[in-house]
């Protein structure tokens, strides 16, 4: 069983001032209980002997420390994942952006584009698509070749088309997806209107305007102050009147940014003021 | 820096009852946090904590991320999501991988909380169905806690504390009735 007294707090410091050092990831600003978990994680299922030999391998191994990178950050998702917070997208912020001639969302750390397919298909539904660009992007290109091809395990079927009907579709979700051995693959359509990107939210900057950005569940890895700069870079990066969608368990609140946000209610969606 | 203890307390099926009985009795002064794990489904959080709340005079809460953990509060877990704390005494919630097909986890959080309040912890595994929390209880033992269990042949679900019995060192087998003048007593731990 890996556990936590495998590597020491000094150790993770040393870890992440080599990976900043060797490869420039800052995760200097990360959560340090859940990337010491992480990091005892990979140790032990890396069979890794001793800290020495973990920290030469991942210093000295660009191939290895993909996997690294991979293995740190949580992949952990979901299709309409929490179904009441899809259904607010269905009915009341989807309808608004759908006024507007062009819709740009933003989906930062996507991960293997469980969310992105799920976005994909409510635009489809709403006769949004054609005029949607979704930008789903992520710190990890492991995750990203994932998420371009589209194929998810056929044995979360059920539940994902439980959440889909539990979130407002009206639709057969098998409809959306052909068996192909065990895996479930997504219809291309739904695939053209994604742009999949590295981006890594601690050290890169805007790179467009979107009327919609869903960070759900990254937030929480990060600490206070890499929080708020995040945040920040949320708002640079959306337009007047657009949306900010994050995770069941995280806020805007107490940032610099929340006095220009207001909440829709019971939803962790807040719509930018000004 | 300071020593902080901290009494956490995992529980699976048949946890909840106990809870119930167990928390009218808890002191309003004590000086310790106390965290609450259990397994339960999705999306009823503020069910539980507000079914809590209504057992005792001390301040129930759904604990949020990052949040200052204070003492003489009693913080329940959210469904959905491991529970980790830093070593500033905050709380992280984590949505890695289900452990032991649970998330929240009792191993988790034990263990989490093990390496930061190390000798000054107090665990404390309840009725249930599963494992988890018994990797946690020898964490917490092997940092110099105290790995408390409920009774099993109190439990409505005897495995998980039988478990713990069994596999861990455990330094107290408590009866429902005994919870609350043990808790109490850790104010002078």
């Amino acid at each position: 069983m890996p556990h936590l007294l495998s590597i020491t707090d000094d150790e993770v410091e040393i870890l992440i001032n080599d990976v900043l050092d060797q490869y420039g990831y800052d995760f200097t600003g990360y959560s340090r209980a859940s990337l010491k978990r992480r990091l005892v994680r990979i140790y032990a299922l890396d069979k890794h002997v001793s800290f020495a030999e973990y920290r030469y391998k991942v210093i000295n191994d660009p191939i290895y420390f993909k996997r690294f990178v991979e293995q740190i950050t949580v992949n952990v998702t979901e299709m309409f994942r929490d179904p009441s917070f899809y259904k607010a997208l269905r009915y009341k912020v989807l309808p608004n952006l759908g006024t507007y001639p062009f819709i740009r969302i933003w989906l930062a750390g996507c991960s293997t584009g469980e969310e992105a397919f799920s976005m994909a298909i409510v635009l489809k539904e709403l006769g949004l698509l054609h005029k949607s660009l979704i930008y789903a992007t992520d710190i990890n290109p492991v995750v990203l070749e994932k998420a371009a091809e589209g194929m998810f395990p056929l044995s979360q079927m059920k539940q994902y088309s439980e959440n889909y009907i539990a979130s407002g579709g009206p639709k057969d979700f098998s409809s959306y997806y052909s068996a192909n051995y065990a895996m479930a693959k997504f219809d291309p359509e739904l695939r053209k209107k994604m742009i999949f990107s590295t981006h890594n939210l601690v050290s890169d900057h805007s790179f467009n305007e979107f009327q919609l950005i869903l960070c759900r569940n990254v937030l929480i890895y990060f600490d206070r102050d890499l929080q708020f700069k995040v945040l920040q870079l949320f708002d640079n990066s959306l337009e007047s009147l657009g949306y900010l969608a994050l995770g069941t368990k995280e806020t805007t609140d107490f940032s610099p940014i929340s006095k220009n946000y207001k909440r829709l209610e019971s939803e962790k969606i807040w719509r930018k003021t000004s | 820096m300071e020593n902080k203890t901290a009494l956490i307390i995992g529980g699976s099926a048949g946890s909840l009852d106990v809870l119930i009985r167990v928390l009218p009795d808890i002191d309003i002064n004590i000086q310790f946090p106390i965290v609450i794990v259990v397994h339960r489904k999705q999306g009823t959080d503020s069910i539980l904590s507000d079914l809590l709340a209504t057992k005792t005079t001390l301040r129930v809460k759904e604990l949020e991320e990052k949040e200052t953990i204070l003492d003489g509060c009693i913080y329940v877990v959210p469904s959905d999501y491991h529970l980790l704390i830093e070593k500033d005494y905050t709380f992280s919630l984590d949505y890695s991988e289900k452990v032991n097909y649970s998330r929240p986890s009792i191993d988790v959080t034990f263990q989490s909380a093990a390496d930061i309040y190390k000798d000054r912890l107090v665990c404390l595994l309840l009725s249930g169905s599963n494992a988890d929390g018994v990797n946690g209880l020898i964490m917490v033992k092997k940092m110099g806690g105290k790995a408390w269990v409920q009774d099993p042949e109190s439990a409505q679900v005897s495995y998980m504390p039988a478990q713990a019995i069994l596999k861990a060192n455990i330094d107290k087998v408590l009866k429902i009735e005994e919870m609350a003048g043990y808790i109490n007593a850790l104010t002078s731990y």
